[in-house]
């Protein structure tokens, strides 16, 4: 067995391997201790090659990664799946089948993914002979769903249109009485082309369109998309930009945390909590206002550091209410967790074990309520992490109360971290000279710890400093085959708690 | 529940100051409820391929700050119990049948308002392979509501302005063309 080539970014090699050795290479990275973190599919066209490809990027402990990537010919677009051997790139493959054409042979749900049933066969927008505005006819093909059979097994369709204001999704709940014996979830509902939209646009162009693949993720998708771009030109970013990433990353972080700890009580119907976490998250919708002048942070990151200072009087009210909004959140927690009646249902719901969250790839807070040690934070530092000590919290459970408790945790730890920030935030700057414009082909991989979990980013570059081909894979792409794990054996009615508990974008998933 | 923020309670004055103006003038967007509706307006939420920014924007009307039911607007499970028809997102091809057949569920008279760049002109998402530039493509739309995403406020104006239309549809005469919403209402 070869050594895993693990490389420190920036440039890290790729290595090449043969399409039948592609996951077996994988799983011995990942045996050496390394975490999968994406499977993407390429047109080699664009930049000189003469057919397509999939790369697998696998990430080390110490944060440095490996590349590794298969060709693949366009006369006959196929290789062996790898999804058996490295169960976490099962939907990756089958994204790439969609986009780009490339089938992965053998592969365990040869269904459709992205493009649902409507989409003519043969037609795959990513390719480079396929322009962006083509919609072709539609096709009259139906959904066939994954359901179990058998005396008293019932389907129980749901969705997509959902009953309260909530993103689209199809969940098909097969159930014996009140009790889910399987649950095949159908995103990609809301599939806007986000990657190919971006294709030769210039990196700034690009930007306000990676930051809106989640409007509650901008600033997690900005930076990563930022770092990338920086890495590729060579940008150093100046000081007090880097800090205030870190700022901006954790009111992201606070933000999603109290309203998902509000929405997790919503999903047992305990008022009182959703409309007290509630009045919290809106008051730090409003300090990102005062801030930034968007109440989601939107359009500030921007490659080579900010796109404008924070709002000075913004700045100078922010520790008074972060004070007063950290007491109330740990009085809110502390009135919700002392509650039998909410805890009996959080207690034993929806469990993940550490091996299915292990091997279908978690992340984040699904991880972390797993006993997962893992945070980019901490283990591969961007922005000003790296001078920070950043508190990791894991909970054992895997159940509905262990991701409450990571969260609450961690949005304590978060107003901690802020307060740092706030003391040691230097001046000068914001915004770096503009870089030189990349290779042509050359490519950058990246990652951020956004609120769900980590969200990464390949960027490969075309002529003058524009996107040829970008991968954006979130947190929830990756954790919603875990929820579709974590359903099974719970009542139907503990559905909805168990979803809001992972609380995962459908809008970033399915860009 | 009150909407009031406490003293102090937001970093900036800004903020609150927007809440306190609405609150002041509640009790005349509540009589404009009433004379034009003369019952409760109830919504039904639409996500037709979002980012899911105008989506949290809808669901903070539901917080304690902004509380929507006190103007006698709620948000409701299904189609069939909906006037009116909140829609965020470009319309993408994978949603279409179903936002569609969400549309037809409703019973007369029904009103549309799209919510936000993507569901007015697809936004950034514009000349997209994937789906629409934006709802009127496929759906009649009563008003727009501009932003990315729009506020809270301009959202309550939005449904507000669909509102004062009812009259219109009730006597069978067919809409003057969309309205807009002024976004900038904070």
């Amino acid at each position: 067995m070869a050594e895993p080539t693990f490389g420190v970014r920036p440039g890290t090699p790729v290595e090449g391997v043969a399409p039948d050795a592609l996951g077996s290479r994988v799983a011995e990275c990942i045996e050496a201790g390394g975490r999968f973190a994406m499977l993407v599919g390429l047109d080699e066209r664009s930049v000189g090659g003469d057919g397509l490809a999939v790369e697998a990027v696998v990430q080390a402990p110490g944060g440095a990664i490996a590349r590794l990537r298969a060709g693949v010919s366009l006369d006959e677009p196929a290789y062996p799946s790898i999804t058996r051997l490295v169960p976490a790139a099962h939907w990756d493959e089958r994204e790439a089948r969609d986009l780009l054409g490339i089938v992965p042979a053998g592969h365990p749900d040869p269904r459709r993914l992205v493009l649902h049933e409507r989409w003519p066969r043969g037609y795959h927008p990513l390719r480079k002979d396929v322009p962006v505005s083509i919609r072709p006819p539609d096709a009259e093909r139906h959904f066939v769903p994954f359901e179990v059979h058998g005396e008293g097994v019932y389907q129980l369709p749901v969705g997509p249109i959902h009953a309260g204001v909530i993103e689209p999704g199809h969940f098909r709940f097969s159930a014996i009485g009140e009790r889910i014996l399987h649950l095949d979830a159908r995103l990609f509902f809301v599939h806007r082309g986000l990657e190919k939209l971006v294709e030769g646009r210039a990196f700034g162009a690009a930007l306000p369109i990676v930051e809106r693949a989640c409007g509650v993720c901008t600033v997690s998708h900005a930076l990563a998309f930022s770092e990338a771009v920086e890495e590729l030109t060579g940008i150093e970013v100046p000081a007090r930009a880097r800090w205030a990433r870190v700022l901006l990353a954790e009111l992201e972080r606070l933000y999603n945390h109290v309203g998902d700890l509000g929405n997790i009580c919503a999903g047992i119907g305990f008022q009182s909590a959703v409309s007290r976490l509630g009045w919290l998250k809106e008051r730090l919708l409003r300090i990102n206002d005062a801030l930034t002048g968007h109440r989601y942070l939107t359009g500030i990151v921007a490659p080579g550091g900010l796109a404008f200072d924070l709002d000075r009087d913004g700045l100078s009210a922010l520790p008074r209410s972060l004070e007063a909004i950290g007491t109330e959140l740990a009085a809110a927690v502390r009135s919700i967790v002392r509650s039998d009646g909410v805890m009996s249902r959080f207690h034993g719901t929806g469990v993940v074990s550490p091996a299915t969250a292990t091997s279908l790839g978690a992340l984040g807070v699904a991880a972390r309520a797993c006993g997962l040690d893992t945070d980019l934070r901490r283990d591969a530092p961007y922005a000003a992490y790296g001078d920070l000590d950043v508190e990791v919290v894991t909970a054992s459970g895997g159940d509905v109360a262990a991701r409450f408790h990571v969260r609450a945790q961690e949005a304590g730890a978060s107003i901690r971290l802020l307060r740092e920030v706030i003391r040691r935030l230097p001046d000068g700057p914001v915004m770096a000279a503009p870089g030189e414009p990349p290779t042509p082909g050359a490519v950058s991989v990246t990652a951020v710890e956004g609120p769900r979990g980590a969200s990464w980013m390949w960027l490969r570059a075309g002529a003058g400093g524009t996107v040829d081909r970008l991968r954006l894979r979130s947190a929830s792409f990756a954790n919603w085959p875990v929820v579709a794990a974590a359903a099974p054996g719970n009542l139907v009615p503990d559905f909805p708690l168990i979803n809001k508990s992972f609380e995962l974008c459908y809008a970033c998933t399915d860009r | 529940m009150s909407g009031v923020p406490p003293a102090g309670g937001s970093p900036s004055g800004t903020p609150d100051v927007v809440v306190v103006d609405e609150l002041m003038a509640a009790p005349r967007l509540r009589r404009e409820v009433q004379r034009t509706l003369g019952r409760s307006l109830h919504v039904r939420h639409l996500d037709a391929g979002s980012c899911n920014g105008c989506d949290w924007e809808i669901a903070a009307l539901l917080n304690p700050y902004h509380d929507l039911q006190r103007l006698g607007i709620d948000i409701v499970a299904s189609p069939r119990h909906a006037d009116l028809l909140l829609v965020t997102g470009i319309m993408t091809r994978n949603l279409e049948l179903a936002a569609l057949r969400t549309y037809e569920a409703m019973p007369e008279p029904r009103l549309v308002v799209a919510v936000g760049a993507c569901a007015i002109s697809g936004g950034v998402f514009a000349g997209t392979y994937a789906g629409r530039d934006g709802i009127g493509e496929v759906l009649p739309v009563d008003v727009f509501v501009p932003g990315c995403p729009p506020r809270p406020e301009a959202l309550i104006q939005g449904l507000l302005l669909a509102v004062g239309r009812m009259p219109a549809f009730a006597a069978g005469r067919p809409p003057s063309g969309p309205a807009a919403a002024d976004g900038g209402a904070s």
